[in-house]
């Protein structure tokens, strides 16, 4: 048996597990896909976010909350072990609202989450003139804002390159452009790539985002999941001009503004519109006007990869026992919790996490 | 909306020579280029500058002068000053002009935009008063410009092109650095064959070359170690030649090995490439009229490959016959025999491509940089920097783009797309097509938000 | 003309006032703006956003985007501008590059 674990893919869940791992003192390897595959992970927002998650599922609130505090120490770690800082901000970040009632709605939604939660769910709620003083660039159709504590964003590329150059530091072994195309369990695992190169391990992790779906069901996981496509755009680097991140748009740590992102149900097709485009260039003209100004000079489609409640799924294989399956919708968010938190579950400790909750049970029937 | 059935991007000689003859074959026609003027790089500004300067530019240039004319009489709807910053399905082209975002649809595309200078990344060359030997003669066509103090750098015939024209201008260059050797040309003299052209072509170069010699321009064959010295701007530029090393104080560099083909609009679609050894970049798979693996989409001119300015007019016209077939206007037979001609002078031009290929090659320091040479002008992103990112395990440049922003900024990877690939390639002992290039998306030039916004659906259904 | 400038003029047109960086210049009516700037002896058109180097016109097709200059707010390529009277230049967003 070559190492411990096989990770089928290389993205930020696979290599934040990975890293969890190598840093357990387990061995891995990491099989990654080609260039061209779909890759979340370097198509997404950034945001490390806590509010609006979980509002029919507590327990999902507190999984985002715990990898959001566990964040920092997190992304200091890799900077340190790399030489290279990976990029966060946790100062707050809002849920910009363009009607009085819509923000109420919200409101209220939060206030019988805060309720399940013990009351750890810190809040606040800004009028337009509040808001103002600490986004001076604010336009005046924002009526207000939530602002929630907990939440931040982070340069999640510069994430992915940390773990990617940490997890080879700490001895792990990554193959890239390998796909994989078998999983059988003769008796360790048996993992076979399209290329024929073939490796053995003790444990198998199934994290390779939409690749799951197709790979899932012969490893004995429902993985239902699908693609839902964001367009997202960047500007050129501006001077400040935004200080907390919403979900409308962010300003990077490059300088660039980020905005986002469209929910659309489109397959495996992952192309910008003009459609697109333009109504996220309202939306975020709307939330702050100077930006009508500003130029785009980039913009791209990725691929969501979503669970029918949108919540993560690990799973644990019933028929080939030593495989999980690892997925969710926030993978910069979690990355915190899949490093330090997930390898107690794979490993089966006292310490393991209850993710119950976040099993496969819940879609039980078809 | 407007509906055409045929739009063209680019307004060169192929854009021009193309839509004259689809719009005379009775089909609608909008040609869309973004500068003020048609021409397209090799007869910037024609109309204006032939009166001016001629003389200087030579009947090469002037030649222009009848396409455009073609052109104005055609019924061509050309939009001047349009940038395109997106093509989609069905087709939709986004374009802005003066500010506003507009839109056409097309039955068919043909896509014309022509090439840019292969990225020649020497040490220094982010300086200001460095500059491509194009645009060096972009502001003497059409603004009248010359740099006073420049030294040209590199190689083929637009260099020998140039000096000749500052030098006509009363202006020569300091000295003419080439890259290439004389046993590069020697070789090259194999591939001449019998194609009349090529000898053609080689006398002109010879020609002009003799014209440098007797103005006194100082010619470096086989320069090595190149790099532009200067803190704040150009200062010198420094290489070793004939075994001695030099020195040339100036204040304008012109950097030339070569163009390639502007490929942002066809990656943007999605068209399948493939590696071109010969010409060291990639090349659209087109079919013998210019149709792309994209059904309606055609590419002529140099954005198809290079092939200069006779064969991008040609090529230009055999894909607007193709679509006026597409589109019911002339028969096959008709098409067969009105393609007859051009395919004839197709061969012949081509014929001389072996010979510039092999008699110019690209600069090798400048294919495969020392580390420490900035490759990525926008995000200032050195060679080393992509090595390493080969080395965390990025198999093409959409990876090591995500790893170290490479490709990311305004220019969006036209300056260093082609080194990226080269050096990934390398690193990791791949081909060129299996490293592949950067996922191309709009826009494919920056536009502002307002501007976007303002074509905004939602918002126009509102203030209605 | 401009004899300190590394470039020389052939075309005489008539002039109109723009500012550049807050400085008035004069500048062919017409012309492309950067290679007016560049005649009128502007040779660092920005600074780059990532390190702040100097940076000025490169290919003049509108390819490289590095004669980006400020007008009206909005970056613009000079070598994609003609010179219009009162035209109002600066440099991009200047003094930002430590917000990156
Ligand atoms: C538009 C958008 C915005 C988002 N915004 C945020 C946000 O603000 N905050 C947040 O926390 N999350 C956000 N996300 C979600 C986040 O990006 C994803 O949850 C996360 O990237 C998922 O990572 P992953 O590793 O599971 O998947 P991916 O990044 O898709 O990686 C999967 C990897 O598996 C590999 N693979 C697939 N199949 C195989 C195979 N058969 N063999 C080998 N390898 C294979 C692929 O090559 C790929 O590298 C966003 C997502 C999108 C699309
Ligand atoms: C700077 C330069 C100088 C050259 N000088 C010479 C020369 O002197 N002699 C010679 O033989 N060859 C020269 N060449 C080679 C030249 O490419 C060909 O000879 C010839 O111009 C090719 O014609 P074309 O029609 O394919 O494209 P081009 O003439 O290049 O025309 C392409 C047109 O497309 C437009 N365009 C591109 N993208 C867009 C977009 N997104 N939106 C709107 N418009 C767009 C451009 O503005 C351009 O006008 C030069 C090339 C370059 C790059
Ligand atoms: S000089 Fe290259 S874009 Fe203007």
């Amino acid at each position: 048996m070559e190492t411990d674990y096989t990770l089928i893919g290389g993205g930020v869940v696979g290599l934040s597990v990975a890293w969890g791992l190598l840093k357990r003192g387990r061995t891995v390897t990491v099989l990654d896909g080609d260039d061209g595959s779909f890759r979340a992970s370097r198509g997404n927002f950034g945001l490390v976010w806590v509010q609006s998650k979980g509002m029919n599922q507590p327990r999902y609130a507190q999984w985002s909350q715990g990898s959001a505090a566990l964040w920092a120490d997190f992304a200091a770690e890799l900077g340190d072990a790399t030489g290279q800082s990976v990029p966060l901000e946790q100062n707050g970040g809002y849920d910009l609202h363009f009607s009085e009632e819509s923000l109420q709605e919200t409101v209220d939604k939060y206030n019988v989450l805060k309720e399940k939660l013990g009351g750890d769910y810190p809040f606040e709620v800004l009028g337009h003139n509040a808001l103002r003083k600490e986004e001076p660039h604010i336009g005046p159709k924002v009526v207000g804002a939530i602002l929630h504590h907990q939440d931040g964003h982070a340069n999640p590329l510069q994430l992915l390159r940390a773990l990617a150059a940490d997890v080879r530091r700490l001895g792990g072994r990554v193959l890239t452009g390998k796909t994989v195309s078998r999983v059988s369990k003769p008796d360790s695992f048996r993992v076979t790539c399209e290329d024929g190169t073939t490796v053995t391990s003790a444990k198998v992790v199934l994290a390779a985002g939409l690749g799951a779906a197709t790979l899932g069901p012969s490893m004995g996981f429902k993985a239902p999941i699908r693609p839902q496509r964001g367009q997202v755009l960047i500007t050129e680097k501006l001077p400040k001009l935004i200080n907390r991140p919403s979900l409308i748009a962010r300003q990077v740590d490059e300088g660039g503004i980020q905005i986002g992102a469209t929910n659309e149900e489109v397959g495996l097709d992952d192309r910008v519109t003009q459609p697109g485009l333009s109504g996220l260039a309202a939306d975020a003209i709307a939330a702050y006007p100077a930006l009508a100004k500003a130029q785009l000079v980039r913009s791209w489609g990725a691929l969501r990869v979503l669970s029918p409640d949108g919540l993560p799924i690990y799973q644990h294989s019933a028929t080939m026992p030593g495989a999980y399956l690892v997925t969710c919708h926030s993978g910069i968010t979690l990355a915190a919790a899949h490093a330090r938190l997930l390898p107690d579950w794979l490993e089966g400790t006292e310490a393991a996490p209850d993710l119950e909750v976040f099993s496969e049970q819940r879609f039980a029937v078809s | 909306m407007t509906r055409v059935d045929l739009a063209i991007i680019g307004a060169g000689p192929a854009g021009m020579a193309a839509a004259a003859l689809a719009a005379r074959q009775g089909l609608r026609v909008t040609l869309l280029d973004e500068q003020p003027r048609a021409g397209g790089q090799i007869y910037r500004d024609v109309d204006r500058a032939a009166a001016l300067r001629g003389d200087l530019l030579g009947p090469d240039y002037t030649h222009g002068a009848t396409l455009t004319a073609a052109l104005k009489h055609s019924g061509v709807d050309h939009v001047s000053g349009a940038v395109v910053w997106a093509i989609e399905e069905g087709f939709a082209l986004s374009y802005t002009k003066d500010g506003r975002g507009a839109q056409v649809m097309a039955d068919r595309v043909l896509l014309a935009t022509g090439a840019i200078e292969r990225p020649m990344p020497l040490p220094g060359w982010t300086l200001p008063g460095v500059m491509t030997a194009g645009a060096g003669q972009i502001l003497l066509k059409q603004s009248g410009v010359l740099a006073r103090r420049a030294v040209l750098v590199g190689t083929g015939p637009l260099l020998y092109l140039t000096a000749a024209q500052m030098l006509r201008a009363g202006t020569p260059p300091l000295a003419l650095v080439e890259t290439a050797t004389r046993s590069d040309l020697l070789g090259a003299m194999r591939h001449l064959g019998g194609a009349l052209r090529g000898w053609r072509y080689l006398l002109k170069g010879l020609g002009l070359l003799a014209e440098l010699k007797r103005g006194g321009v100082k010619r470096h064959v086989g320069a090595t170690g190149l790099a532009i010295e200067g803190l704040a701007r150009a200062e010198a530029l420094s290489f070793s030649a004939g075994g001695k090393s030099h020195r040339i104080a100036c204040d304008t560099v012109y950097l030339h090995h070569g163009v390639v083909p502007n490929v942002q609009a066809a990656r943007s679609l999605g068209i399948a490439h493939d590696w071109n050894a010969a010409q060291a970049c990639f090349l659209p798979r087109l079919d013998i009229w210019g149709q792309s693996d994209v059904p309606g989409i055609y590419v002529a001119g140099d954005s198809a490959g290079i092939g200069g300015a006779k064969v991008a007019e040609e090529a230009g016209r055999l894909a607007a016959l193709h679509v006026a077939q597409a589109a019911g206007r002339i028969t096959q037979t008709e098409l067969d025999r009105q393609a007859a001609p051009l395919r004839a002078t197709l061969a012949r031009e081509r014929a001389v491509r072996p010979f510039l290929d092999r008699a110019y090659p690209p600069c090798p320091e400048a294919l495969a940089p020392a580390d420490a040479t900035l490759i990525c002008r926008c995000e200032e992103v050195t060679a080393g920097d992509i090595r390493n990112y080969a080395s965390l395990g990025c198999v093409g440049p959409n990876q090591a783009k995500a790893f170290g922003r490479a490709g990311m900024g305004p220019c969006q990877g036209r300056y260093c797309g082609l080194t990226v690939t080269a050096l990934l390639a390398e690193a990791n002992g791949q081909t060129p097509d299996a490293t592949g290039y950067y996922r191309v998306r709009a826009p494919l030039k920056p536009v502002t938000l307002g501007e976007l916004a303002q074509m905004d659906q939602t918002a126009q259904d509102a203030a209605e | 003309m401009n004899n300190a400038s590394p470039f020389l003029e052939t075309e005489t047109a008539s002039r109109v006032t723009v500012t550049f960086a807050g400085a008035p210049l004069d500048l062919p009516l017409g012309a492309n703006l950067a290679a007016a700037l560049l005649t009128a002896g502007v040779g660092a058109f920005r600074q780059t956003p990532v390190s702040g180097a100097p940076r000025g016109p490169f290919c003049m097709m509108g390819a490289c985007f590095d004669c980006l200059v400020e007008i009206d707010g909005v970056a613009r390529q000079a070598c994609m501008t003609e010179v219009t009277a009162g035209l109002q230049i600066d440099r991009p967003h200047e003094g930002d590059h430590d917000a990156g």
